[in-house]
């Protein structure tokens, strides 16, 4: 697969606050990337690095296998951090041509993007009049107009209403569902499980974890079951050689699984030793309370 | 190829803004209004004065004169300049333009050349002004007298240039168009107390203060362009009256040139390093 960017080693310090610390992960064509983790844990500023708008202090990246200068690169890519920026002076359309020129990509396209996200009909009012959601479109547009290799996108989300959040994770979905590469920094968990394949978990600069959504925590899951006899469901339980951890709390007994296990094998297992239970389900942990357990444990460690 | 791409970038940027084109365009009105001295009249009771008359319009003396009295004109375009780049900093446009893939070389030659630009088209408007005002009220139209000492038109270009390289420096080391402004008049106001000192403390009664200041940016351009009201010849005439005699160096010189471009090198490059080295 081909890689599109390579990060490594990684590290930004401002005076004696490290905010990224030696990270390091890469992106792969045709995957949606989502970095995660809390306000102030790096995110924007990674993003920055490797956007050219932040000096490294030290580690590198490579856009395209290191083919090009970060700068050319960067005409392949599409990104919008923060706080949407254009001049508040000039139409939407006005601004889109200058980043058709800034770019290098003729000025085709402009309608287009406008109609993606919505904004064909405002396209000859001036920036400064537009809300908060129609500027956000108005930078996803700006950003689509070069048709990158990679959209990156920081807390697109940010500050908006309902309504005006729903539209751009609409647009994110269409954009995914074209085969488009992502990038998508954000502290919403929801967001990055909605949309995202892939994630990196970062926090305090820090890399927790990189991989596939579904494999953030390699656990297979776990059960909750009830019965009458607790005290012996937990003994039944500890007895069995794929179940890791036994607690209990409030009544409801959950066992960690150390290999996969279907709930009928278990719960013929425990009808065997004599018990039978009166609940029985099995989960699997949520992003958010495995992005949590993940937090933590560096927390206490 | 590449540097009109980036004189595009910015022009495009520049057209759209009202105040910017309104700046631009009454810089050029009031350039031409130069020749509106042509028409100031006295009448001091019988004796009546008009300054067409005085000779100020006389080739070759036209260039120094109208390229003096445009120099000062340059605070409108300065104006522009600062904002142009501060700008950029309050609309946080200049993040943008860097990821949408514009290097930081790219920027600053882009701020720059319309700098020459801007320069340029100031020069050429004053040429052809002095040539028509020349032309109407020049007492000697020889082709080889009015193109004479041309070299106050190099040397306005190149005061510009210097000027503007100094304003965007301000710009990108304040950030805020009004504090950039108020940096360049607390430089020029340094350097007068500069001299100030070294003229009446340090090096009384010699040379040395005004070699030094000569090398100050703003000094050293106000040098490219010495007044030249001195040299009509009543004002010359009324001070030998007087007994004075005005001995002045009316000339370009070419270490003044060289200064003020060595100083505009300078600028340009703080710029740069300053932006490189800023985490936006």
């Amino acid at each position: 697969m081909e890689t599109i960017l390579k990060i490594s080693q990684l590290t930004k310090k401002f005076g004696s606050l490290t905010a990224v610390d030696q990270l390091s992960f890469s992106i792969q064509r045709g995957n949606v990337y989502g970095i995660l983790g809390p306000n102030g844990s790096g995110k924007s500023t990674t993003l920055g690095m490797i956007l050219n708008v932040v000096n490294k202090t030290s580690g590198s990246f490579s856009w395209f296998e290191g083919f090009e200068s970060t700068h050319e690169a960067l005409k392949k890519v599409g990104a919008i951090i923060e706080h949407p920026n254009f001049y508040p002076y000039m139409t939407a359309v006005q601004n889109l041509e200058l980043v058709c020129k800034i770019k290098g990509v003729n000025k085709g396209k402009i309608e287009e993007k406008l109609k993606l996200v919505g904004l064909l009909d405002r396209k000859d009012s001036k920036f400064r009049t537009f809300s908060l959601g129609m500027k956000q479109r108005l930078a996803i547009a700006s950003a689509l107009l070069n048709d990158p290799e990679i959209l990156i996108l920081d807390e697109p989300t940010n500050g908006l209403d309902p309504e005006g959040i729903h539209q751009i994770r609409e647009i994110i979905r269409k954009i995914a569902a074209g085969g488009t590469t992502i990038l998508l920094a954000s502290h919403l968990l929801d967001e990055v499980e909605k949309v995202c394949t892939h994630v990196v978990i970062i926090r305090k600069g820090k890399k927790l974890y990189s991989g596939p959504v579904d494999g953030i925590n390699a656990s297979h899951g776990f059960f909750e079951l009830k019965s009458k006899n607790n005290d012996l469901l937990i003994q039944i339980l500890e007895g069995h050689p794929h179940i890791a951890k036994v607690s209990e709390k409030d009544g409801l007994v959950t066992a960690i699984l150390a290999e996969p296990m279907e709930p009928e094998t278990i719960n013929e297992y425990i009808f065997e030793k004599g018990l039978s239970l009166s609940y029985l389900i099995k989960r699997r942990e949520s992003l958010e309370e495995q992005f949590l357990e993940l937090t933590k444990q560096t927390h206490s460690a | 190829m590449i540097m009109l791409r980036l004189l595009e970038i910015e022009f495009h940027k520049l057209r759209y803004s009202r105040s910017a084109k309104i700046l631009v365009f009454s810089y050029f009105i009031l350039l031409s209004f130069i020749a509106l001295i042509a028409s100031i009249e006295f009448n001091l009771g019988s004796l009546e004065f008009r300054v067409a008359d005085q000779g100020i319009f006389n080739f070759p003396f036209i260039w120094h004169f109208n390229a003096y009295v445009a120099s000062f004109l340059k605070l409108f375009l300065a104006i522009v300049i600062v904002s142009m780049i501060s700008n950029e900093y309050s609309n946080r446009t200049l993040k943008q333009n860097l990821i949408d893939g514009l290097s930081k070389k790219e920027f600053i030659s882009s701020k720059f050349l319309t700098v020459l630009v801007l320069s340029l088209a100031s020069t050429l408007f004053l040429f052809i002004l002095s040539l028509i005002l020349g032309l109407s009220f020049s007492d000697y139209t020889e082709v080889s007298i009015i193109f004479s000492d041309m070299e106050y038109l190099l040397a306005y270009l190149i005061n510009l240039i210097g000027f503007f390289a100094f304003c965007m420096f301000a710009g990108m080391l304040i950030k805020r168009s009004a504090f950039a402004l108020g940096f360049i008049f607390i430089w020029w106001v340094l350097e007068n107390i500069a001299y100030g000192i070294m003229k009446w403390r340090l090096f009384r009664d010699s040379e040395i203060a005004d070699k030094i200041a000569g090398f100050f940016p703003l000094e050293a351009m106000g040098n490219l362009l010495i007044e030249p009201i001195s040299r009509l010849g009543a004002v010359q005439s009324a001070a030998s009256q007087m007994g004075s005699d005005i001995e002045k160096d009316y000339s370009v010189h070419f270490t003044d040139l060289l200064i003020v471009m060595g100083w505009t090198v300078i600028f340009v490059f703080l710029s740069y390093k300053l932006l490189k080295k800023r985490d936006l």
